[in-house]
């Protein structure tokens, strides 16, 4: 039909019901009894895995991401459950989108999982900062976003340090974390 | 946890304390989803338009069977042109002395120095030199390609390659001369050998900028273990496809001496690499893909080396028409691929051809059955169903493949038994997508291993990637916007009853993906774009506002200026071809000529005497030639806000 350009055809994935493990990034060389080169100079590996459990782990995102990207912010227990209503009956580990849509329109509708204002975020570090210094010790976010809540992956916690961290101090300075973020979404 | 009152106090606290942690953890996610759908968005642009450009050339092809078609009249016109345009390049083996020759190595050269026959310290050699940034002597480029092409000839279509739990094998993706990709995958890996075989699928070359080096390094160890390293060919091994895509470009601006008898050299060398590999009979490993009537029985028996190039299908010749042909212009004086003596067994039957084409530009999709690849132009779009069959068919597992950029590097689908491999990380943009390679052996599961290459010293921040990456691709949209500026102003004047500048995204968002011929999330985009009031209406010029393309010549019209950027590329390999010394000049005549003829086929509503004024203005030193490159790189976009670089518009 004329108008909105077509919908996506491609089915999605739903998640695996167990949890999500750490991958561990595979660094180094292979064996001996081979020539190897010396390290190519001002090039360097940023991370690697074995095997097809990183494939499967990506794919088990897709959802969330839509979700969210769409300016949704569901917890993961809401996602999970969002996930449910729409999956086939038969697990075929895929989503049709034929489903997908009034599902999704509805929550749009309904303004449900609204994002966090920014001010409730700040005032969720400063919890976590009791003794009011301004900034979390890279240990106590760590352990925060590991151990409470709905805990982060190794992944995820490592891409929140990478843009979050003060490498100086190896400290977190959420005010300015926060504005650096919300100027970038902006 | 204790009991008592004190603990409560605790306990409010730890919840607190919980529910911030959660309210962080929602946000993050959050940011990060958007974050990565920015990332995909860019990495959509990056593709449809070079997928469009791709399927841009399907209307290049047509060109040159329009010529040849109308070739009776412009040769009664101008024979030298067209025997220029269509001149036989036929390599015999005793030119090599005459090639090589005539090149000199000078003592003062202080770059790598081979010695044939090849060992592996000569890779060694190269490698090292190569890390270095020099350059290979044009003597050793031409000695490699012809001890390439004598050994390539001897293979056959297909390499048949067993392994063992001893001796996996490696498999790389395209690589599009990125030679820290392949020094990288060496590091990790280990360098090619007896023990350590390797499979590379095709795409060595075009749109890094160093395909030579890649090309080499892949030659010789070919040379210095035949058997163990094996070598596909892509659909950029394609002399064709290289003038398009930089290759050439490279060469001849390396080698600025010796440069055409390598790239001549090459043309032939392209066409004996095997058309694939196929691993323990049960892994076939091929550049893009298969169709519904893939023929390996076919395939394995054709004489591969009349695939000459994408754009030059069989031409259906009539016997009379031919000899005709050849009396009028002599034998010189045909398309390249095709002669008049025993001229139907020189050509692949066009069947063969549609095979090896879909071998080279197939893509794999969810949607079952097999249909045209219209993005590309060539070439099909084939489903589950059909691997299945023609797996079965053939008794195979699984399908290796290439030729689509994947985020991760690699990518499984149709059910475990098609897998993509790219070995190009950054390969649109720094930050695009990492490159992968995979080691086999029978007995075992394929092993998937990913890298990423980077220039800085620490890796940054997943949002400065995504900026880079957004910004990159934004420009090239932009820029693609500015070549249709006429039409697309046509398109929402249109929908504009009012006149009032303005109308809805939906309307905009149409207008843009039909007059584009891009399928890219509008809506997403137009924050990027266009700027949107209060009620959510476009204002639709908005995009015209910060980019425009400069004028080489202050008088001349816009649309011609359009015209001639959009069409740019096309008319680059037209010139190109025209050339045939490579000097970078055609004559005034010649570009009279070629003009006329690219006007009707391409119906492009532009006065001939405009062109003629403007190239004549384009004649600098006035001595009746045409700096064909100057004259093309004059049209370029500046986008207003940005002063920092001159745009390069092609993705090259």
């Amino acid at each position: 039909p004329a108008g909105p350009s077509a919908p996506h055809q491609r089915p999605l994935r739903r998640p695996h019901a167990s949890p999500r493990a750490p991958v561990l990034p595979v660094r180094g060389l292979q064996g001996a009894g081979r020539r190897d080169l010396a390290e190519p100079h001002g090039c360097q590996e940023t991370g690697s895995a074995q095997d097809g459990g990183r494939q499967r782990k990506g794919r088990h995102r897709e959802i969330g991401t839509i979700i969210r990207s769409l300016g949704c912010c569901p917890s993961e227990g809401e996602l999970h459950d969002l996930i449910a209503e729409v999956e086939e009956e038969e697990p075929t580990g895929y989503i049709r989108y034929e489903k997908f849509l009034p599902v999704m329109t509805q929550v749009l509708l309904e303004r449900r999982y609204r994002p966090i204002p920014e001010d409730i975020l700040l005032r969720a570090f400063e919890v976590l900062d009791p003794a009011k210094r301004g900034f979390l010790s890279k240990e106590e976010l760590i352990k925060y976003m590991t151990e409470e809540g709905e805990p982060f992956s190794q992944e995820e916690m490592e891409e929140m340090l990478s843009a979050a961290i003060d490498p100086e101090s190896n400290s977190i300075h959420y005010k300015d974390y926060i504005t650096m973020m919300v100027i970038d979404e902006n | 946890m204790g009991c008592g009152t004190s603990s409560s106090a605790k306990d409010r606290k730890s919840e607190r304390a919980l529910r911030a942690a959660l309210i962080i953890q929602n946000w993050y996610r959050g940011y990060s989803a958007r974050l990565k759908a920015r990332q995909r968005y860019a990495l959509t642009i990056f593709q449809s338009i070079e997928y469009a450009d791709e399927q841009g050339q399907l209307q290049l092809s047509n060109f040159f069977s329009f010529m040849f078609e109308n070739y009776t009249h412009v040769c009664e016109k101008d024979p030298e042109f067209v025997s220029r345009l269509f001149g036989n390049t036929h390599q015999d083996d005793k030119d090599r002395q005459d090639y090589v020759g005539l090149v000199d190595v000078p003592d003062s050269y202080n770059g790598p120095r081979l010695q044939f026959p090849l060992t592996f310290t000569d890779i060694d050699l190269l490698i090292e030199a190569f890390k270095q940034q020099q350059i290979l002597h044009a003597y050793y480029v031409l000695e490699v390609l012809f001890e390439t092409k004598k050994v390539l000839k001897q293979m056959p279509n297909f390499t048949h390659v067993k392994t063992s739990p001893s001796k996996q094998i490696t498999i790389c993706g395209d690589l599009h001369g990125k030679l820290d990709d392949l020094l990288l995958i060496f590091y990790k890996n280990g360098l090619p050998s007896g023990s350590n075989p390797y499979v590379f699928n095709g795409d060595f070359v075009d749109r890094g900028k160093n395909s030579v080096e890649i090309l080499m390094i892949l030659f010789v160890s070919f040379l210095v273990y035949p058997n163990d390293l094996h070598l596909n060919r892509g659909n950029h091994e394609d002399f064709m496809m290289n003038m398009r895509y930089g290759f050439t470009k490279e060469v001849l601006h390396k080698y600025k001496l010796h440069g055409r008898k390598i790239l001549q050299l090459l043309e032939d060398v392209y066409t004996w690499l095997p058309i694939g590999t196929i691993i323990d009979n049960e892994v076939l490993v091929i550049h893009g893909g298969i169709s519904e009537s893939t023929d390996l029985n076919l395939l394995h028996h054709m004489e591969r080396n009349k695939m000459k190039s994408v754009l030059m299908p069989p031409f259906p010749i009539d016997e009379d028409y031919a000899a005709d042909l050849k009396n009028k212009v002599g034998t010189t004086a045909v398309p390249r691929g095709v002669r008049t003596s025993g001229s139907l067994s020189e050509q692949l039957t066009k069947h063969e051809w549609e095979q090896v084409i879909d071998i080279l530009w197939s893509d794999p999709r969810g949607k079952r059955g097999c249909y045209p690849n219209t993005s590309r132009g060539g070439g099909c779009y084939f489903g589950p169903d059909i691997t299945s069959k023609i797996l079965n068919r053939y008794q195979l597992k699984m399908l290796v493949r290439s030729h689509e950029c994947k985020p991760e590097g690699y990518e499984i689908c149709h059910d475990g038994k098609v897998v993509t491999v790219f070995s190009a990380s950054n390969y649109y943009e720094e930050g695009s997508n990492r490159g992968a390679y995979i080691r086999l052996g029978s007995g075992m599961t394929p092993q998937f291993f990913q890298y990423q290459v980077t220039r800085a010293t620490c890796s940054r921040p997943l949002y400065q990637r995504v900026n880079i990456m957004e910004s990159s691709a934004i420009r090239i949209l932009k820029e693609r916007l500015i070549s249709r500026k006429t039409d697309l102003i046509r398109a929402f004047q249109l929908q504009d009853r009012n006149k009032s500048g303005k109308l809805s995204l939906g309307q905009w968002a149409f207008s843009m993906e039909n007059v584009l011929g891009l399928n890219l999330p509008w809506r997403s985009l137009s924050s990027h774009l266009v700027t949107t009031d209060k009620d959510g209406n476009v204002d639709y010029m908005s995009s015209f506002q910060d980019v425009h393309i400069q004028k080489p010549v202050k008088e001349a019209q816009s649309t011609l200026i359009e015209t001639l950027y959009r069409h740019r590329t096309d008319l680059q390999i037209i010139f190109n071809i025209i050339d045939s010394d490579h000097s970078g000049l055609i004559s005034m005549e010649e570009f009279r000529t070629m003009w006329k003829l690219f006007n009707s086929h391409y119906s492009v509503h532009i006065d001939d005497s405009q062109v003629d004024e403007l190239a004549e203005r384009m004649d600098l030193n006035k001595d009746g030639s045409i700096d064909f490159n100057e004259f093309l790189n004059a049209f370029y976009v500046v986008h207003k806000f940005d002063k920092l670089h001159k745009s390069d518009s092609t993705l090259a």
